[in-house]
């Protein structure tokens, strides 16, 4: 089956709630993750 | 096979204005959760307990997963092209998590096949299937900046580590109080079975989100000031498409597995030995300069070199190209390498520096290889392709530990091995990285002869997809 092409459709714009939700939802444990690592990495600094 | 409709890749062609960016986090949801696969060494001695097993015995659920990971992303891959990526991400959730509910009851009834079988097999299939699922749709998605895309995506799997280590740290004290996390302390059995049924649900949520929101988008579309055109005047860069039966037919794909597999092995060598190399480096007499808290510390530096490479080299590729850029990750690895098995003793700095460059040229090995297939086999069946490739990374993970394993158990016994000791594997690593140098440089466009038609477009090869198969 072909995929319509973007003239065949109404546009729909994506809501920048939802984006920001999306990127919030992997960016907070990521962030969480690099700041547990990046503590445990001063120890290579602190002696 | 067929998929439900709610799945099926036609239900997710994006509208016009839809707009790109949710695409990443998409992709990010899936690749942060299977990430986890890099922090199995939290509860590896929980494990042992429990089962009353072997290192070797528990760390076998790991290569099997990775075995999977190979197996299963070269298998599916052309059923993940063909079928899209709500339905690869939706799979790939079905299976990473029933391998973490299958996994956990065998740790809860004492049964260690049921963990080979529920973490290893079902998992290791999750993993696969998880890992390429959002490539060739990002790929669409970022014509423009292809490894910028498929780096962020990695640069997740790479970052769900970071996430799975302190998080089941934190997990397994809540279950059973008498574990801190400590050196010493080591959680009972039924903490790490009600980790995994933690985790499970967990990923469960992330990767369907992932699954629900990623589209792909329309044949015809392209980002706001794109000009196709300009791809053509790369060198190596195609806007032809070649079928993953077909590609791998070409010398290209296979000196792009030589790349790979010399690239990954030459920093599983560091990686699997960085806590007590960095020990052994400094080490005087029965002691070390290096202590163990210092030594995890590295560790956790390593890992962050380790993601943000596949980010920031990734997205370097853009600018500079892809053959260039593996020739800085092979090229000044080897150099790197050098200093580290010469130089490497004589400061600190010196081997935390040179050996974090190098896991970044990792990461950034990782990252960037789907945009290099892209650019040669064009993105018909890129994601097939990959998967295919990735049994490189399967081969590299069983022989990057044997080489330096073999090596240092020549050397010396364990506790008491110094720099020189390790010499001989970082050489060999320099040898292995000059192989992928020249494999890299004999890269050359792919011949005409492979491409397929002109008039066919990639979603009408979608609908035929073993018309290529006979050539």
């Amino acid at each position: 089956m072909s995929h319509p092409t973007t003239d065949d459709r109404k546009p729909m714009h994506t809501p920048v709630g939802l984006i920001a939700f999306a990127w919030t939802l992997v960016g907070v444990p990521l962030a969480y993750g690099l700041y547990n690592t990046a503590k445990a990495a001063t120890a290579l600094f602190g002696g | 096979m067929a998929v439900p409709s709610f799945l099926a890749r036609e239900r997710i062609v994006a509208r016009p204005g839809f707009n790109r960016w949710l695409i990443p986090p998409a992709a990010l949801a899936v690749h942060l959760c299977i990430g986890q696969a890099y922090a199995t060494s939290v509860y590896k001695s929980a494990l042992v307990e429990h089962f009353d097993a072997s290192l070797t015995a528990i760390g076998i659920i790991f290569s099997i997963a990775i075995v999977m990971l190979g197996v299963s992303a070269a298998l599916f891959g052309t059923w993940v092209d063909r079928n899209g990526p709500r339905a690869a991400m939706f799979t790939s959730a079905v299976f990473w998590v029933s391998g973490f509910l299958v996994g956990g009851l065998g740790i809860e009834t004492g049964q260690l096949w049921l963990l080979y079988f529920g973490y290893g097999v079902l998992g290791g299939i999750g993993l696969g299937i998880g890992y390429i699922s959002p490539v060739s749709t990002l790929i669409k998605w970022f014509p423009d900046r292809p490894g910028l895309a498929t780096g962020m995506a990695i640069m997740g799997f790479g970052g769900g580590a970071l996430i799975a280590s302190p998080l089941s740290r934190q997990l397994m004290n809540y279950y059973d109080p008498t574990y801190d996390g400590t050196a010493g302390t080591v959680p009972n059995g039924e903490a790490v079975a009600a980790l995994f049924f933690t985790l499970a649900a967990v990923y469960l949520v992330f990767m369907m989100f992932g699954a629900f929101i990623v589209r792909v988008p329309a044949n015809d579309w392209r980002p706001d000031g794109f000009d196709p055109s300009s791809v053509k005047k790369k060198a190596l860069v195609t806007t032809e498409n070649v079928s993953a039966n077909n590609a791998i037919k070409t010398p290209q794909f296979w000196l792009l597995w030589t790349v790979l597999f010399c690239n990954v092995t030459a920093g599983i060598g560091i990686l699997e030995q960085a806590a007590p190399m960095i020990q052994d480096f400094f080490r005087n007499g029965e002691t070390s300069t290096v202590a163990a808290a210092t030594a995890a510390g590295f560790v956790g530096l390593l890992s962050l070199f380790n993601m943000a490479g596949r980010f920031v080299w990734s997205s370097t590729s853009d600018f500079i190209g892809r053959k260039p850029i593996y020739m800085v990750y092979l090229g000044v690895g080897m150099v790197l390498y050098v200093i580290l098995a010469t130089l490497g003793s004589t400061a600190t700095w010196i081997f935390v520096l040179t050996a974090a460059i190098i896991i970044s040229f990792y990461g950034g090995g990782f990252a960037t290889v789907p945009a290099y297939l892209r650019d040669l086999f064009g993105t018909y069946q890129v994601g097939a392709i990959h998967g295919r490739l990735l049994t490189a990374w399967a081969a590299a993970g069983v022989a990057g530990p044997l080489i330096v394993n073999g090596v240092l158990d020549t050397q010396g016994t364990p506790g008491q091995l110094v720099a020189a000791n390790y010499r001989p594997a970082l050489f060999i690593m320099v040898g292995l990285l000059a192989v992928g140098f020249v494999a890299n440089l004999l890269i050359r466009p792919v011949a005409a002869k492979w491409f397929e038609p002109q008039a066919t477009s990639p979603a009408t090869a979608r609908a035929n997809p073993e018309r290529s198969a006979a050539r």
